[in-house]
């Protein structure tokens, strides 16, 4: 973390009647960061001033070593950009969108049509890339969205809610392609998220900002050691005709202890433990194969931001409070 | 945790070998920057005002028009060639404003293809990510639709001039009419293309966007020379004149007979006197600024 990517200094931006950054100060090394936040916390405010498009009202941010207030167009060069909302038109295909695009970020024309063959295989398109655009899967969508941010081969690029609109498996898909970004295409990532339990497994480094503050930044370990849950879900049998609870029996048993997953979808069917280790999903498989049930899911549970406030220490509390004292 | 690793490595790890996974690699050739971005943005808009690289069917109506710009011309040329003729039917300068109904059907229809397909499907903020700034984003488009415009506008002057050389006419007399009528029409496709662009740039809307721009041209020119001849009736004859100004087509005749040596399609054929056209000369650049203005203004607010 010697080089910083991304930093801001008291960075604020107030419009007429909200205050959408206040103060923010933060540091960003290279890698693959999230930047967590519930919608109108300031997260695309940022990602407009970074790319040099939005004045700041106060403060400063450099990306790349550059100032955003007087090297916008030169930072423009050299990162990438995936909108939140739709931004493809139907009646072209990817590869000619693509190539567009990549001549728009500067690129000679026949690296253009080269890099936009390498890129939208990168991010999974084949032979339907020369099929117009509006034809496409929402899921192939965001991967021409994220193939015209990487295009012109940036040194970091922005990636708006990626996964909004993506079924689970897509979702799943896109985070690994995200996480590629970093470790196999070697460009930095800024990722932002409403769902920090999708951002844990992907990020290296997290920031959360709430009500345009900064809650917490940290590195992503931080925030899944305290809190790696187990969610289980079995079948019933005519042996046991409620598996869950024979399950939790079982468990507490081998001196386990379960919790009922009140509140999460599924409730009366799901149970939550704390995983130790690797032997804690052992364990799991073993009782549930002993009890002749059959194991519908067993997953890491996905926290929520709002977990962010419960589980932290006693800095971000107060950083909470501040941000609530603000909000009214 | 072994979920984790396969979600890292898809490709790999799902099993299918594909021999063209060649890996990442990285581009350290030129960025050409913004001039280049600028014109590669002019060459695309350029060429999509005539469906070229884009769909069969949005190909269609632009030709086809492009077609019936020509054809009388052709004829025109083909009838002075049998016939002998002493000259052209029409005058060079003439010949646009005959064909006016094709220019703002042309306008109409390109104007928003241009511009309004960016702003519906949000594809502006893909540019102004990038090195380009709002005003290389107006410009290119602002010059690729003018552009476009002279291609149709010039065309059929240049099929008269070639079939006016091939019937041996007065070769500089010719040439002089010729020249006249490209200045014409290059003022002519400035003003439309500026007109059209500031109305599709308003709406996402295509259709909106098509039927106001048709909306505007008409319905000024239809107002003008129904107050132009009341005028004359009454004749009020200096009225004509400085009624001509409220309507790009009377606007851009007014301005050809003061200087490009033009009959006015006025009624009377009384076209503005060299002070009168020097207010039309001035309220056509003018506009073209304003348009360009607008525009300008209208692009700083989409930004992201």
């Amino acid at each position: 973390m010697d080089v910083t990517v991304i930093a801001t200094e008291s960075l604020s931006k107030r419009f007429p009647r909200v205050t959408a950054l206040d103060r923010l100060s933060v540091d960003v090394g290279p890698g693959v960061t999230g930047l967590v936040g519930a919608n109108g916390a300031g997260k695309s405010t940022l990602i407009k001033i970074l790319l040099g498009l939005s004045p700041a009202t106060e403060g400063r941010a450099e990306v790349l070593g550059l100032d955003v207030a007087t090297k916008g167009a030169a930072i423009r060069e050299r990162v990438g950009y995936m909108p939140e909302h739709d931004c493809l038109p139907p009646d072209v295909s990817a590869t000619e969108f693509v190539v567009h695009m990549a001549r728009m970020s500067g690129l000679p024309p026949t690296a253009a049509r080269e890099r936009t063959a390498d890129t939208l295989r990168h991010v999974g398109l084949y032979e339907e890339r020369y099929r117009p655009i509006g034809g496409y899967s929402t899921g192939m969508k965001q991967r021409v969205k994220l193939a015209q941010a990487l295009v012109h081969d940036p040194q970091l690029v922005f990636l708006d809610e990626p996964t909004n609109g993506l079924d689970p498996v897509g979702r799943d898909e896109m985070l690994g392609l995200i996480r590629r970004i970093h470790t196999d295409f070697g460009i930095s990532v800024l990722v932002t998220s409403h769902l920090l339990g999708e951002l844990e497994r992907t990020c290296d480094h997290v920031v959360v900002v709430d009500g345009g503050k900064l809650l917490r930044s940290s590195s992503t370990t931080d925030f899944t050691q305290t809190t790696t849950t187990l969610a289980i879900e079995v079948t019933d049998t005519d042996e046991h005709p409620d598996g869950t609870r024979a399950v939790r029996e079982a468990l507490h048993a081998r001196g386990v202890d379960v919790e009922d997953g009140s509140g999460l979808p599924g409730a009366g069917h799901v149970l939550l433990l704390t995983a130790q280790g690797e032997e804690t999903y052992d364990l799991v498989r073993d009782v549930i194969a002993d009890l002749g049930l059959g194991l519908v899911r067993m997953e890491q549970r996905r926290h929520h931001i709002s977990e962010v406030f419960t589980n932290s220490d006693e800095n971000s509390d107060e950083a909470r409070k501040e941000a609530v004292g603000h909000g009214s | 945790m072994a979920a984790e690793q396969s979600m890292q490595t898809p490709a790999t790890a799902s099993g299918d070998t594909r021999i063209h996974n060649i890996g990442y690699r990285s581009y350290d050739g030129p960025r050409l920057g913004r001039g280049y971005a600028r014109l590669s943005l002019y060459t695309q808009s350029l060429r999509g005002s005539y469906g070229l690289g884009r769909s069969v069917k949005s190909k269609v109506l632009p030709m086809l028009l492009f077609v019936v710009m020509c054809v009388p011309a052709a004829i025109m040329v083909a009838v002075a060639v049998a016939t002998k003729a002493n000259d052209l039917p029409v005058d060079y300068t003439r010949y646009a404003i005959i064909m006016q109904a094709v220019v703002s059907l042309y306008v109409a229809s390109q104007a928003p293809q241009s511009v309004s397909r960016d702003l519906r499907f949000k594809t502006v903020p893909l540019y102004f990510s990038r090195p380009i700034e709002t005003a290389d984003y107006v410009r290119a488009k602002f010059a690729a639709l003018a552009s476009a415009l002279f291609i149709l506008t010039a065309a059929p002057l240049l099929v008269l001039y070639i079939g006016a050389l091939l019937a041996k006419l007065d070769f500089s007399d010719q040439t002089k009419g010729f020249a006249q009528g490209l200045v014409s029409v290059a003022l002519l496709s400035l003003l439309f293309a500026g007109i059209g662009l500031v109305i599709a740039s308003v709406t996402p809307r295509r259709g909106f966007g098509i039927a106001a721009v048709i909306a505007v041209l008409t319905i000024s020119y239809g107002a003008v020379s129904t107050l132009q001849a009341i005028a004359e009736v009454q004749s009020s004859g200096d009225g004509i004149a400085w009624i001509g100004l409220f309507s790009p087509i009377t606007l851009i005749d007014g301005v050809q007979s003061a200087f490009l040596g033009a009959t006015s399609a006025f009624p009377g054929g009384v076209g503005p006197t060299n002070a009168e056209g020097v207010v039309y000369v001035l309220f056509c650049l003018g506009l073209i600024a304003a348009c360009y203005g607008l525009l300008m203004r209208r692009y700083k607010k989409v930004g992201l």
